[in-house]
């Protein structure tokens, strides 16, 4: 059978079985959650979690962005899973005390302030909505592959897909399809990667093939080092970015880890405070199969590229590399007219991406208009890696089909979760609880019906017109919620003396100043765009990592305030004392 | 549960927190970034040790140190009685 008919049949049967689940959760809900309220175990809650946790990205983009940054791309698996630990010790217990719906619920208490829950919603949307486009995105890719598609159609149909399940599915199931969605995924990238580590290295397990050597005796990051400076590339494992910026990047993608709402919502949904700890434990269990695994995928995927294509003639490819051509995510320009490939650093298009033509070059390749002069002629989406790798190797076409259906599930899951955290930012604590608090449940629904509806049209829209918006997108979510929640929420659980003006004041200051860095250095909407560049950074600092410093400000500014200003009421200190103390927790919140 | 017990606990809490964080700040930003060149003149298997913290030891730690302060939770708040 060929990838096509696979890929209906695993997909098809992957989608049946979240929405078989999604009814027969629903079936039993009403009385079962609501009213026994007896929570998620926490197994379950880390599987979810997990599932929630990661999305299209981290299942097709992460593997593909260690494999074309190699050492800098350690930034990203140290960052989030790392993340996870400040979650289970200073964030994750205590929220699941305290026992409300949503992060801005806490802030709003915590600082008795409507204010503040403004500020936090306004917060948590904004991290939201970005996070669902990038999630959009991820859902085209696999589609255009599959379907034979333009990326575009793709999007379209993954917004279809997306609304109908999240419509489908409802709001209280989300949970136990999200663990079979993990299931899912994780067989779907584990089984490759162990192929591919066996072809590679006769060792099935990744992470030690990872450390291995290939057929001829050579280690292999050794010899993907030697192929990389031959072609004049820096060495993999050696970094081209500065040690503050590793610094400050990882350090923003930990606490804006910690920060994200849609994750943090995940562990009120366990019984008790110890759960809360086991749950984030086993969240981060689940999550570092799949990160420790990525990086063997980028070498086996680096080098397997380089290997392949470098110096070969384009009449020799294989079928893989133009049917991805066909995609519009691989292009090749031959700039020398030799009809053979040159894989070497530098962009091989001015801008972003291959701007096709019509018409077929000499050698039957896709003409573009907008080649570079760098003497590179080969441009590669890095978001293919992982569903093409398993093409390079040679696998059977039923891996590539599973494959897809591990992406879709790591999309829809995590959509999923986001949808929820938007409806509910909106219907509850925008309108219930400032607007219009004597809103009928059967209006409040309906709102956060019509609220997810309206993400999926944003989501959508990013994701089929990316003005060079949504490739930074990472860095604003997660900036953002690193320099307004990580420090709100901190101080509100170990400082009683935190109050409402320090830290109104606080995540004010840390948003923007993030904003406006990312404005003037990512966007370059502020500011002379000469001056944007990489020279004119602070500190040496990019966008990327910024949010660290956005954090900082926001503590400083936060502690500072706060000396001058009165201490909280007796009230908000007997709230604080109370989270700190783990018995006696309320039911758990089934979402 | 009286205000001594009270504050007795969180002490100890955060003495946990505060051993614990270091070694996740150790194996992240020191192995995996601080010190990246000099362990990376040793070599675990046929992977330069800097590097492995970077992209796979800071990893493994991270989740065992969930564990061990789990661990140590449950026993604080069995010990203080707060386990119900």
């Amino acid at each position: 059978m060929d990838i096509q008919t696979w890929t209906f049949i695993i997909v098809g049967l992957t989608f049946a079985l979240y929405i078989g689940i999604a009814i027969w959760s629903r079936a039993g809900s009403t009385k079962e959650f609501y009213v026994a309220g007896g929570g998620v175990s926490p197994l379950a809650n880390g599987l979810a979690t997990g599932a929630d946790w990661m999305s299209a990205a981290s299942f097709l983009g992460m593997a593909g962005i260690i494999a074309f940054a190699g050492y800098d791309g350690s930034v990203y698996l140290m960052g989030w899973t790392g993340g996870y630990v400040l979650l289970a010790l200073l964030l994750a217990p205590y929220l699941r005390k305290f026992g409300k719906f949503t992060v801005p619920d806490f802030i709003g208490d915590r600082y008795y302030s409507n204010v503040a829950r403004t500020v936090a919603v306004v917060a948590a949307l904004f991290v939201s909505f970005t996070y669902v486009a990038g999630q959009m995105r991820g859902v085209g890719v696999v589609f255009s592959r599959f379907l034979d598609v333009e990326v575009n159609t793709g999007v379209y149909i993954g917004m279809a897909v997306v609304f109908f399940y999240a419509f489908l599915g409802g709001m209280k199931g989300i949970t136990y399809t999200q663990v079979a969605q993990y299931c899912v995924l994780i067989f779907a990238f584990m089984v490759p990667a162990i192929f591919i580590s066996l072809m590679v290295t006769g060792n099935p397990v990744p992470q030690l093939g990872f450390a291995s050597s290939g057929e001829d005796g050579v280690y292999l990051l050794d010899k993907l080092d030697g192929l990389m400076t031959e072609l004049g590339f820096t060495a993999y494992t050696d970094g081209t970015k500065s040690m503050t910026d590793m610094l400050f990047i990882t350090a923003a993608l930990m606490m804006g880890t910690a920060g994200l709402p849609h994750v943090i919502i995940r562990f009120f949904t366990v019984p008790k405070v110890s759960d809360a700890r086991k749950s984030a434990g086993y969240a981060l269990l689940f999550i570092a199969i799949l990160y420790t695994t990525a990086p063997a995928i980028a070498v086996f995927a680096r080098t397997n590229l380089i290997e392949t294509v470098e110096d070969t003639p384009y009449e020799e490819i294989p079928a893989w590399f133009t049917k991805w051509e066909n995609t519009g995510l691989i292009a090749w320009t031959d700039k020398n007219g030799d009809g053979k490939i040159q894989y070497l650093p530098g962009s091989a298009v001015e801008g972003r991406q291959p701007e096709f033509v019509e018409g077929r070059g000499a050698q039957g390749q896709r003409m573009i208009s907008n080649a570079s002069a760098s003497a590179n002629e080969l441009y590669v989406d890095r978001d293919i890696t992982v569903l093409a790798n398993p093409e390079i190797a040679g696998l059977p076409n039923w891996i590539i089909a599973l494959v897809a259906a591990g992406g879709l599930a790591a999309a829809l899951s995590t959509a999923a979760g986001l949808l929820l955290v938007i409806s509910t930012s909106i219907s509850h604590d925008l309108i219930k609880k400032q607007i219009a608090p004597d809103i009928s449940d059967k209006k409040e629904l309906w709102v956060a019906r019509f609220s997810a509806l309206l993400a999926v049209v944003v989501a959508g829209y990013f994701g089929i017109h990316p003005p060079g918006f949504v490739a930074s997108v990472t860095a604003l979510a997660f900036g953002l919620a690193a320099s307004s929640f990580f420090p709100a929420i901190i101080m509100g659980i170990f400082s009683k003396r935190m109050n409402r003006e320090g830290a109104i004041t606080g995540m004010v200051a840390g948003l923007g100043i993030t904003c406006y860095y990312i404005a003037r250095f990512k966007l370059g909407w502020i500011g002379n765009p000469e001056t944007s560049t990489q020279e004119h950074w602070w500190w040496g600092i990019s966008p990327e990592g910024f949010g660290t410093m956005g954090m900082l400000v926001n503590f400083a500014v936060s502690i500072l305030v706060s000396r001058f200003t009165p201490a909280p009421p007796e009230e908000v200190q007997g709230i604080v004392e109370n989270i700190r103390i783990p018995s006696g927790a309320g039911e758990a919140i089934e979402h | 549960m009286d205000i001594k017990q009270r504050e007795k606990y969180w002490k100890e809490n955060l003495k946990y927190l505060g051993i614990l964080l270091a070694i996740w700040f150790l194996v992240s930003f020191g192995f995996g970034i601080l010190l990246v060149d000099q362990l990376n003149a040793f070599k675990l298997g046929g992977v330069k040790l800097g590097f492995w913290f970077a992209q796979q030891g800071s990893i493994y730690v991270f989740v065992i140190l969930i564990f061990v302060y789990v661990r140590l939770m449950n026993k604080l708040d069995k010990k203080y009685n707060l386990d119900a």
